[in-house]
């Protein structure tokens, strides 16, 4: 089977039932081929230098600072997206269902993954630091109703929905990933000076000396039982 | 209890030494239990599993796992170990057909909530009539629960299937329950040589961060008693994400195939690869229809075994590159619904040639000479019946 960007149709079909397997170590996935990485860096790298709103959507596993390697890795995704012309970041914080609605400008959620990649026309993403599980869902349901070219650059062994799947990606994988896609920039004569992706536009600047929980909005059940109440003492 | 030192699951499973040992099948799975450093082992007792889960509380007592409780009932039991292995222990637990029905609501729940543990189940009449004797039509409600299900031929694979089973569960691409069937008596209260790993070695202790979703969130209040629910309101997308979270944990369940090869010698064995006539068989069936092989070797008929260890992922494929040749495919089973005919004659093309048969059921056993019968049937040999009076 082939896994091309869809739309896909009502429910897609997943590769895994169609005989594609997650590839060896030092081996990638390009649209259900194993392949060499390299190949299916230089194919991604293309994905997200040409088609349009390049997006990065970063998980909790890079968005969290819960050990050395994960704030190492947020720093090498940053990297990367400076390389990547008009790139965005639109983080997937958690997984919970967010009612009545998700706001597709400032994240990403796999319950319905697909509002934020069509609300933002957007073509070729990325995902990092997303659990597995989640990562799969999400890619299933953006290849069955949208046309973004899905990259995975997962920590295990990979991704077989997304058209390019890299594994065991950290830091320096993704390091070496922004070389080889600033090669292939060259390459495409695409002229861009290094630059942050644009504050996410939905979500209110932070004043770090007086920040509140109720500040965190929507966020705020992650330091609080209740929203609004303030915690004046910790253990 | 000896000094166990942690070694690579890889060497453990396929390069270390081994002992023979002349053994029953529920010991053989205590000792797997032994081996696999398991935190915590919860069950409700029901024959004829107790003895496993007796054993299980001797080594527990012997300081081989860090906890064991007998649950109220295996609702609650099962319900339990998908607690502790949310919580990030390595679990084991066991039962045996009333008792896995009674479980079922919260064990077919354990792929979907991405729960690697290995459940027992040693297989024995479902009521009513009451009856604790061996049949497996227990292993027909498994089968669609989404979870690895490997049927044991006999102590030997009750060892091996146990012991590789906590590691084939735990793979990240895998991340679901694998259940370890045999019959119950047959193989559970009779005796084998098994060939184990030596008794102080275990395998390394579980890592609940290398997994598909993130370890247990109970400390985000208010605690979360499902993985984080998609489904509790109704619209056109929540209905699409609890299709692919379905089609997640079969594909989960594809993806443990190439660990069933890696560990088990792949999902069949193969006996005679160019007979004329195959018996395919699992479990306990399996040593009849091997004994059947040699029966008919005996006679000069060119008769083959296909075992099948593995029943989810169904090794569909390898099945059919086997009896593509074949002139006939004999099922004996010990149960009444035949489900291993049915998944048989559901992956060959020319299903015709499947015999769903012979069929024991109820605790009875499963002569040979009834295979064999079966064998002359399809070869058009007839036999002449003697009767001694």
């Amino acid at each position: 089977m082939e896994v091309l960007p869809g739309p896909a149709g009502y429910i897609p079909t997943p590769p895994a039932f169609e005989g594609v397997e997650l590839p060896p170590p030092g081996k990638a996935l390009l649209y259900g081929k194993i392949v060499d990485e390299e190949i299916a860096m230089r194919e991604a790298a293309k994905a997200m230098l040409t088609r349009r709103n390049p997006t990065i959507f970063p998980g909790p596993l890079v968005l969290w600072g819960w050990n050395a390697s994960a704030m190492e890795k947020a720093k090498a995704v940053l990297e990367l997206a400076m390389e990547i012309p008009n790139c965005r970041i639109i983080p997937m914080p958690d997984y919970r269902p967010k009612y009545p609605k998700i706001d597709p400008e400032a994240e990403i959620n796999p319950n319905h993954p697909n509002l934020t990649i069509l609300h933002n026309k957007i073509e070729a993403c990325i995902f990092v630091g997303v659990h597995c599980h989640y990562a799969n869902l999400s890619l299933r349901m953006i290849r069955a109703g949208t046309n973004c070219f899905t990259i995975a650059l997962c920590a295990e062994m990979g991704h077989e929905d997304a058209m390019v799947s890299l594994r065991d990606v950290h830091a320096e994988e993704i390091r070496r990933f922004k070389d080889v896609l600033v090669q292939v920039r060259e390459e495409l004569g695409i002229k861009w000076e290094p630059k942050l992706p644009p504050e996410n536009p939905s979500l209110p600047q932070e004043n770090w000396e007086n920040l509140s929980v109720v500040d965190y909005g929507e966020y705020s059940y992650l330091l609080i039982p209740r929203r609004g109440e303030h915690v004046t003492e910790s253990e | 209890m000896p000094e166990q030192r942690v070694v690579d699951a890889d060497y453990l499973l396929l390069e270390a030494p081994r002992e023979r040992k002349f053994i029953t099948g529920a010991q053989a799975m205590a000792e797997a239990v032994k081996r696999a450093n398991v935190d915590i082992a919860i069950a409700y007792p029901i024959t004829p599993q107790s003895e496993v889960m007796h054993l299980v509380g001797d080594i527990w007592a012997q300081g081989y796992l860090k906890d064991y409780y007998r649950a109220e009932e295996e609702y609650g039991a099962m319900s339990a170990i998908a607690g502790a292995v949310r919580g990030g222990a390595r679990a084991f637990s066991a039962t045996s057909g009333p008792g896995l029905l009674r479980g079922l609501e919260a064990i077919a729940s354990w792929p979907g909530h991405r729960i690697p543990a290995v459940l027992g189940v040693l297989t024995r009449v479902v009521n009513a009539p009451l009856s604790i004797q061996p049949d497996n039509v227990e292993i027909a409600y498994l089968l669609h629960c989404g979870m690895v299900v490997l049927h044991a031929e006999n102590q030997q694979d009750v060892f091996d299937f146990t012991l590789a089973g906590f590691v084939i569960s735990e793979k990240v691409d895998v991340y679901i329950p694998v259940a370890v069937c045999t019959e119950g008596f047959f193989v559970t209260h009779a005796k084998g040589y098994v060939s184990m790993t030596p008794e102080d070695m275990k395998l390394p202790p579980r890592d609940p961060y290398k997994a598909p979703v993130p370890p247990t969130d109970c400390e985000i209040p208010p605690a979360r008693i499902q993985r984080d629910a998609p489904v509790q309101k109704s619209n056109f997308m929540s209905y699409l994400i609890h299709a692919v979270w379905q089609q997640e944990v079969w594909s989960s369940n594809i993806r443990a195939m190439k660990y069933i090869y890696k560990y088990l010698g792949g999902p069949i064995e193969v006996v005679n690869p160019d007979a004329e006539v195959f018996i395919v068989a699992s479990g306990c069936a399996a040593a009849q229809g091997r004994e059947a092989v040699r029966y008919a070797q005996l006679e000069g008929l060119n008769v083959g075994l296909v075992k099948v260890k593995s029943i989810r992922p169904f090794p569909e494929k390898e099945i059919r590159e086997v009896l593509k040749k074949a002139k006939a495919v004999i099922v004996p089973e010990h149960n009444i619904v035949g489900w291993l005919a049915k998944e048989v004659k559901a992956a060959i093309p020319d299903n015709d040639k499947v015999i769903g048969g012979p069929r024991v059921y109820g605790g009875m056993t499963l002569p040979v000479e009834l295979i064999m019968e079966k064998v002359y049937s399809a070869l058009g040999i007839k036999k002449e019946k003697k009767v001694v009076v």
